[in-house]
């Protein structure tokens, strides 16, 4: 098995952090926490970690104001950041401060997890590469070509761009709004089963004439590509 | 007394006695004008009436010599009001005339006397009290001397007269202005009173109570009139606070009630499964996240605090972003979306919340054309008077004309769509965000001539008029 991704916690909140920590650990990921602002920037300053999950108000140093110090520093750890304000504008000084993805208080662990993993493999994704790669199935990002098993797979645009995100993450979780944010660059609620129409759609297109399922959804989480056999192996 | 100093106190009254004191300055001012004027007037007429009887007793004199001029002089002094005639020796002492006495030295320059001066007339003599009177002194050459004078009596009762009618005209109006004074800040106290009454009451929490108007028109009433303005506002909004938190209550108690319903469910069910329950849990628990995250956008949008996120957005390519995401959704269950979208139309605005409230929008027209009417929903963009408007249209069962103001309200679904999944907020949402815009939300029938159920519901974002 590949190492372990290793993560810290900044959260006030002593039991939410407790109850964070056991979920983390038992999807199989290192977790430290840090009750305060100062301890935070401290442990993010002195350890490696893979992502750091902030909460956005924090006793002694407020969490937008740990982020920009750890920049300052060249620490370049992605964040992702916690907030209870969900303010629309929230989410852009979030990101402007330095981090690197946003949730907003109250979330479904589910949709933390999958955005952490996201974040954590991302050093190990290369940006540059140009083919995409899941078992049989290609994608050219270049000539913005899809084919499987050698045969070409026409695709609408947006359809491309969704099979182009769900294969750099391949192997990891996507839910469908990190589909929504990162396809359609929208954050907002789409009400209904939007993201899984599209999917399904694609998912007619990329496995109808074969036999191996390739794109798979996870309940109660989101989407997630991946080659079993490779896995399997 | 502390009545009265609460008196003083008031704005009305502190002005009316600034008014007064400035008034009885003018007014002291004008009485000593006039009466000095007058008083100048008149010295300058009895000067002038002297010098022509010394030009007449000079004539006489030369004309007729001492004799003439004695003979002359009697007969004025013996006329009725005459003037003052005194003829004294080079020594000053009286020789002839109707002067009983002068004050001592007068006699002694020639020409006017300096000031008035004092003198007692032969008939004078019972009464002791003195004269007054201006006088021009002749010297003849062998040494008599011949005094020609007016009595001012006449002149200075004049004055005293008229400073006294003005002094007792003043003395009225300052009663008058001491009246209107007390009366106009009694007044002006008591209905300040009667105010602060109705608002200590209003703060005690009765907000039901309105300040008292007296249907003049006057500043109090219009104070008045804003401030209950103002206190409905606060009425509606409090009735608005409490409708949302009781609705609140109701709305997510449901979905809790629920929930607790499932996981105890699947806590009976030993041994077996669980799985299955436990995503039904999550799917609810996923609801009620989306029904408090709605809630909260409402509130923050409703707060204002987005708009500092407000920029020069393209609309027409949020809306071709909307429908290119809701289509295969629309597709699905049958319907088709049909996009009318005038180029680059640009407003000052928020991409997400837009982006949000014309998902919501469809979404809406998806959910309840379903399977009803005609299948199809229109989408256009284009200006009217000026203004963008974006207009969602559906041929499903519409909303009835007298519910619409309802519908957007929170939490507020109409009973046929309760089967239906969603929060009932999303309307609300779409309110809140128009106004943010400072636009409107207009709700309108698709077909309004259409007897039976299948009018549609046209739902239009009417953004104002961009900038450039």
């Amino acid at each position: 098995m590949v190492t372990r991704m290793k993560i810290l916690i900044i959260e006030d909140d002593i039991e939410a952090a407790a109850y964070l920590a056991k979920a983390f650990r038992e999807a199989g990921i290192v977790c430290d926490h840090a009750s305060d602002g100062e301890s935070g920037l401290f442990m993010a300053s002195e350890n490696s970690y893979d992502v750091l999950v902030v909460d956005r108000m924090l006793p002694r140093r407020d969490g937008l104001s740990v982020i920009s110090e750890l920049r300052r520093k060249d620490i370049h750890t992605p964040v992702l950041i916690l907030s209870a304000l969900g303010q629309v504008d929230d989410r852009v000084t979030g990101l402007r401060a330095g981090g690197d993805d946003y949730l907003p208080k109250p979330y479904a662990f589910s949709e933390l997890l999958a955005r952490v993993e996201v974040l954590g493999r991302r050093k190990g994704t290369p940006e540059q590469d140009m083919v995409y790669r899941v078992g049989d199935l290609e994608l050219d990002r270049l000539s913005h070509s899809v084919r499987r098993q050698g045969k070409e797979i026409p695709l609408q645009p947006r359809e491309f761009r969704l099979l182009e995100y769900l294969m750099k993450n391949a192997g990891q979780v996507v839910t469908r709004t990190m589909l929504l944010e990162n396809v359609w660059d929208y954050h907002f609620d789409p009400q209904t089963n939007v993201i899984d129409v599209h999917v399904s759609r694609l998912r007619s297109k990329i496995e109808k004439d074969f036999d191996l399922p390739l794109l798979r959804t996870v309940r109660g989480a989101g989407y997630m590509i991946k080659d079993d056999r490779t896995a399997g192996a | 007394m502390s009545k009265l100093g609460v008196l003083f106190r008031t704005t009305a009254v502190r002005l009316s006695a600034l008014y007064l004191i400035l008034f009885s300055l003018c007014a002291a001012f004008l009485v000593f004008y006039v009466t000095g004027m007058s008083e100048r007037l008149l010295q300058q007429q009895t000067r002038d009436a002297v010098t022509a009887e010394v030009t007449q007793i000079e004539q006489v004199y030369t004309r007729a010599g001492i004799n003439g001029l004695l003979r002359s002089l009697e007969r004025r002094a013996r006329q009725p009001g005459a003037n003052l005639y005194v003829i004294a020796g080079p020594s000053g002492e009286i020789l002839a005339g109707n002067v009983a006495s002068l004050e001592p030295g007068l006699l002694d320059r020639e020409g006017w006397t300096e000031r008035p001066f004092a003198y007692q007339r032969y008939t004078d003599e019972t009464r002791k009290d003195s004269h007054v009177a201006l006088a021009h002194v002749l010297m003849l050459d062998n040494g008599l001397r011949i005094l020609v004078g007016r009595d001012l009596q006449e002149p200075q009762k004049f004055r005293a007269l008229v400073r006294q009618a003005l002094m007792v005209a003043l003395g009225i109006m300052g009663l008058g202005a001491l009246i209107i004074w007390f009366a106009i800040g009694r007044n002006a106290l008591k209905r300040i009173d009667r105010m602060s009454e109705a608002s200590t009451k209003i703060m005690a929490g009765d907000l039901s109570q309105r300040l008292p108007t007296s249907g003049s028109g006057d500043e109090f009433d219009r104070l008045s009139e804003s401030l209950n303005a103002m206190l409905g506002r606060i009425e509606k909004l409090n009735e608005g606070l409490r409708q949302v938190s009781d609705n609140i209550a109701h709305d997510l108690k449901t979905p809790l009630t629920r929930l607790r319903n499932k996981a105890e469910a699947a806590l009976a069910r030993k041994g077996t499964s669980q799985r299955g329950a436990l995503e039904e849990i999550i799917g609810e628990s996923d609801q009620l996240i989306r029904t408090f995250n709605a809630l909260l956008m409402i509130s923050r949008v409703e707060a204002g605090s987005a708009a500092a996120e407000m920029s020069e957005v393209d609309l027409s390519q949020i809306v071709s972003d909307c429908v290119e995401l809701y289509e295969p959704v629309a597709e699905d269950v049958g319907l088709r979306l049909e996009a009318d979208l005038a180029p680059a139309m640009a407003i000052s605005g928020n991409r997400e919340l837009v982006g949000q409230a014309l998902g919501n929008l469809l979404d809406n027209a998806i959910k309840y054309a379903e399977g009803a009417g005609e299948p199809l929903i229109k989408v256009a963009l284009g200006r009217r008077d000026g203004k963008v408007v974006l207009s969602v249209a559906d041929r499903g069962p519409g909303v009835p004309e007298e519910k619409r103001d309802d519908v957007v309200k929170r939490f507020v679904r109409l009973d046929d769509s309760r089967s239906k999944p969603g929060t009932g907020l999303g309307l609300s949402l779409v309110e809140a965000v128009m106004e943010m815009h400072h636009g409107a939300l207009e709700l309108a029938a698709t077909v309004p001539d259409n007897a039976d159920n299948g009018k549609g519901l046209t739902v239009r974002m009417v953004f104002p008029a961009s900038a450039t």
